[in-house]
């Protein structure tokens, strides 16, 4: 992280502002705590990644020959477990949203730059814990943790692991804390709730289910650990316990938790999308209602994930009802982003490369959940393949979509460095066709009837798998060109201007990067929300319009 | 009727209705990416920028669009809710006259107990064109039983009886997979379904199964464990007697009815004291660990086979009351 000045005019940005280890240690800057996060989910994709390595090789042949089942089990677990609660669900809001949050409102800092600083440390206590799980041994229950299995039966480090997730679950609720307090009391004057970018909309909702979801997960850990450890016989029928309740437990948080994963990415593509066609996003309350519909119908719908857990039938029909109810708003969504192109001016820069990328995972993976939500049919796919693509699709596709679409358009104002656009937009086709490669076949197989969490199997699934194997080795050459210029971008990336994109937004009316205090003067806002105005005009306009 | 690309065999009454609503789903799905992706390849054509400063007019949101795509999603989600919800509920509704299969799922495998007594581990012998119910609890973790030539699927948890029925359509040899995952040999934990013509099964039948039905089974069994000391089936005994009980309503101590189906029976062996038929003292000792799930089930079996027998206590009521 050490952006030298070379032969440059001195100046100070929040980089350069102080130096040493411990400037960044003890800072309570949010945009250096966003890089503080960035390092740490970047290990934690890096890790997933490796075990999803292993997955993929092992998955060539149909019979077990790279690894022992017990291996591959843990493999699959932990791949689970890094990627969900160490990547997916910090990914954005914690590096982008940490970065961006105050800089879109026109604030100075987040409203608790200590508790900021505080949930970096319980995430990297949680993150020491699960490493040392793995280290020691690692986990092989999935990273559902079902009961009894997780109890009973398992011998991996399931409390470890659980003490990890436990833990982290407090930087989440920090973080989702410090959003919501500072969205409702430090806008800047004029910046109404329907003048807030739509990014802040999406975290706004995400934050919600951070701080009402996550203390289920946190109460549903303490429970397995008790159970595990002392017998008391919440899950364990022998006790007088119910297993499946443990399912509803886990869903009630890790549902929700999706949302946390791709709300924040759909704020980041109404950005990428506006900003990139330098248009207003269509129905632009529609979408800021969508995200909180999407945050309240999340809470409803976990039942879909034990249509054939022997749950009653009643109880599965309300939820798939529910379940197509919330399909609702996140069609809007896609629907009013299409619309903004219409009569717009679309720049052909990596970000926008991302934005339909993920328009794309989007489609394919919301309407899969259609297929899922379908009783009768989710019967035949539940727990194959099937399931996997989907999830991916939507959690992996989705958000690393807005994850690197996101830190590519911010990536000028986080560093002041441009990165190379031909090999950024190279690498945003590879990760797109690698992707498709990779997940697609799994909807096949899984219909076929291939059951995932399966260390071998039967010969007939061995051409999908090996097209998926051959797609994931792509993928993994896509995610690290990125890692490549950007590193080469920080230190010798052409210097960026305050506004690059011709973009709008509060954070792009201050320097590249950004001085500590992010704005020399609190900024007034007198703009609807992406009002586009010429660049020299929209310095100084102030049009309230009518 | 078409099979769906990339779909395992139809092999049972719902395979092609599962086929046709994911048919269904796959069109839609394909008609509406198309169409998006369409829309955003010519807006990117046609609005491209043009040069650096363009900045277009804003576009206000037409409400009319917004409650199209509003509306319009809502109702076709409403329909695949309603096509969907329909077939679910035939495939967990098992029928009353089938063939009934016990099924105990354990780490890693799958025992299958036909009432004849036939017993079979990772293999199920089944007629073509006949119902059949399988009735299943595991002795460890969650396991589910799944078929895919069938589109049938359904956990297996521990404490409790699942029900899951299918009709084969097709002779033939079918994947027989567990699907949720179960420990370190899941993937190991499959097997296969022989679904047989009509007069082969009944050779298989006839191939002799050794120690009797299941329900003598059972009442061996009951004998053994001392049961008939105190379900007497005269009545004069310290428990009820069991004959006429199996699926009928039972009063209990607190004045409520249940049916004893053999979710309540298992309960009543496994912990007596849950739920006390009225007018018996709560003394019958727990056989938890003491019976294996397959040998509750004989025991299961054989009550089931006093279902018709005229207990001396019930031809007294038709409410179920005891004494």
């Amino acid at each position: 992280m050490n952006i030298e000045v070379q032969k440059q005019p001195p100046r100070t940005n929040y980089l350069n502002a102080t130096y040493g280890i411990k400037s960044w240690l003890l800072t309570k800057d949010h945009k250096r705590i966003a890089l503080l996060y960035l390092a740490s989910v970047t290990f934690f994709f890096a890790l997933g990644g490796l075990f999803a390595v292993g997955i993929r090789l092992e998955l060539l042949t149909p019979q077990g020959d790279m690894m022992q089942a017990e291996t591959y089990n843990r493999v699959f677990t932990m791949h689970g477990v890094a990627m969900v609660f160490f990547f997916l669900i910090p990914a954005i809001p914690a590096t982008l949203g940490n970065f961006l949050v105050p800089l879109m409102i026109g604030a100075k800092d987040l409203a608790f730059p200590k508790l900021n600083l505080l949930s970096w440390y319980i995430y990297n206590v949680g993150a020491l814990f699960t490493l040392i799980a793995i280290v020691t041994g690692g986990v092989d229950t999935g990273w559902t943790f079902y009961t009894p299995y997780s109890t009973t039966y398992s011998n991996g480090n399931v409390l470890l692991t659980g003490v990890g997730i436990f833990i982290t679950g407090f930087s989440s609720i920090l973080t989702g804390l410090n959003f919501i307090v500072t969205i409702h009391t430090m806008r800047a004057p004029g910046l109404t709730w329907f003048r807030l970018p739509l990014f802040i909309w999406s975290n706004y909702a995400a934050s919600l289910i951070m701080i009402l979801g996550t203390p289920v997960i946190a109460i549903t850990v303490l429970l397995l650990a008790a159970e595990r450890i002392a017998h008391v016989g919440i899950f364990d029928p022998a006790l007088g316990g119910d297993p499946v309740l443990f399912q509803h437990l886990f869903w009630f948080y890790s549902h929700p938790a999706v949302y946390i994963m791709v709300l924040p990415a759909m704020g980041v593509i109404s950005e990428l999308i506006a900003n990139m066609t330098r248009k207003n996003i269509f129905g632009y309350r529609f979408v800021a209602f969508s995200s909180m519909a999407i945050a309240v119908f999340g809470f409803l719908v976990w039942g879909h994930h034990l249509f054939v857990s022997t749950q009653s039938v009643y109880a599965g029909l309300v939820f798939s009802f529910l379940s197509y109810a919330v399909a609702v708003p996140s069609a809007v969504k896609v629907f009013n982003w299409t619309a903004t192109l219409y009569k717009s001016s679309i720049s052909y820069n990596t970000p926008i490369l991302y934005g339909f990328g993920f328009i794309g995972f989007f489609i394919i993976g919301g309407m899969t959940g259609l297929f899922l939500a379908a009783l009768g049919v989710d019967v035949h796919v539940h727990d194959t393949y099937f399931v996997v693509a989907h999830f991916h699709y939507i959690m992996v596709g989705g958000t690393i979509m807005g994850y690197l679409g996101g830190l590519h358009y911010w990536w000028p104002k986080i560093t002041g460095r441009m990165y190379s656009e031909g090999w950024a937009r190279f690498a945003a086709l590879v990760i797109f066709v690698g992707f498709n490669l990779t997940f697609f076949p799994q909807f096949l197989m899984g219909y076929m009837g291939m059951p995932r969490r399966y260390y071998a199997y039967p010969e007939e699934f061995q051409v999908l798998n090996v097209m998926s194997s051959a797609g994931a080795s792509i993928l993994g050459v896509g995610y690290l060109i990125p890692l490549v210029y950007f590193a080469w971008s920080m230190r010798y990336g052409p210097r960026a201007t305050e506004n690059p994109w011709g973009a709008f937004g509060l954070e792009w009316r201050t320097s590249s990067p950004p001085p500590t205090e992010n704005f020399l003067e609190t900024p007034k806002v007198t703009w609807e929300a992406y009002e586009f105005r010429p660049r020299e005009e929209a310095e100084v306009i102030d049009i309230t319009r009518h | 009727m078409q099979t769906v690309p990339f779909s395992p065999e139809q092999a049972s009454s719902f395979a092609r209705d599962v086929d046709a609503l994911y048919g269904f789903l796959w069109a839609l799905t394909i008609a509406i990416g198309t169409l998006l992706s369409l829309l955003i390849l010519y807006f990117a054509v046609k609005y491209r920028r043009r040069s650096e400063d363009e900045i277009p007019r804003p576009v206000r949101a037409s409400h009319r669009l917004e409650a199209i795509w509003v509306g319009v999603p809502f109702f076709v989600a409403m329909g695949i809710f309603v096509w969907g919800a329909g077939l679910y509920y035939r495939m967990y509704r098992p029928p009353e006259e089938a063939i009934d299969i016990y099924v105990v799922a354990k780490q890693w495998m799958w025992k299958f107990q036909h009432l004849d007594g036939h017993r079979e581990i990772n293999e199920l012998h089944v007629p073509v064109g006949r119902k059949v119910k399988l009735t299943m609890t595991t002795e460890d973790v969650i396991h589910s039983l799944f078929v895919p030539a069938f589109r049938v699927k359904l956990d297996v948890v521990p404490g409790k009886y699942s029900t899951i029925w299918f009709e084969p359509t097709k002779a033939g040899r079918y994947h027989l997979f567990c699907a949720e995952y179960c420990g370190t040999s899941h993937s190991g934990m499959i097997g296969w379904i022989d679904v047989m013509e009509a007069p082969e099964y009944q050779a298989w039948l006839s191939g002799g199964a050794a120690g009797g039905s299941l329900a003598a089974t059972g009442g061996k069994l009951f004998e053994q464990l001392a049961c008939n000391t105190c379900h007497k089936s005269d009545g004069t005994g310290r428990g009820p007697a069991l004959e006429g009980v199996y699926g009928k309503p039972v009063q209990l101590a607190g004045g409520q009815m249940i049916d004893a189906d053999e979710t309540y029976l298992r309960e009543s062996i496994t912990n007596p004291k849950a739920k006390v038929v009225a007018g018996y003292e709560a003394i019958m000792p727990t056989f938890q660990g003491q019976v294996s799930e397959e040998q509750l089930l004989q025991l299961l079996a054989y009550i089931r086979s006093l279902a018709n027998a005229q207990g001396p206590a019930r031809q007294t009521s038709t409410s179920g009351v005891q004494k």
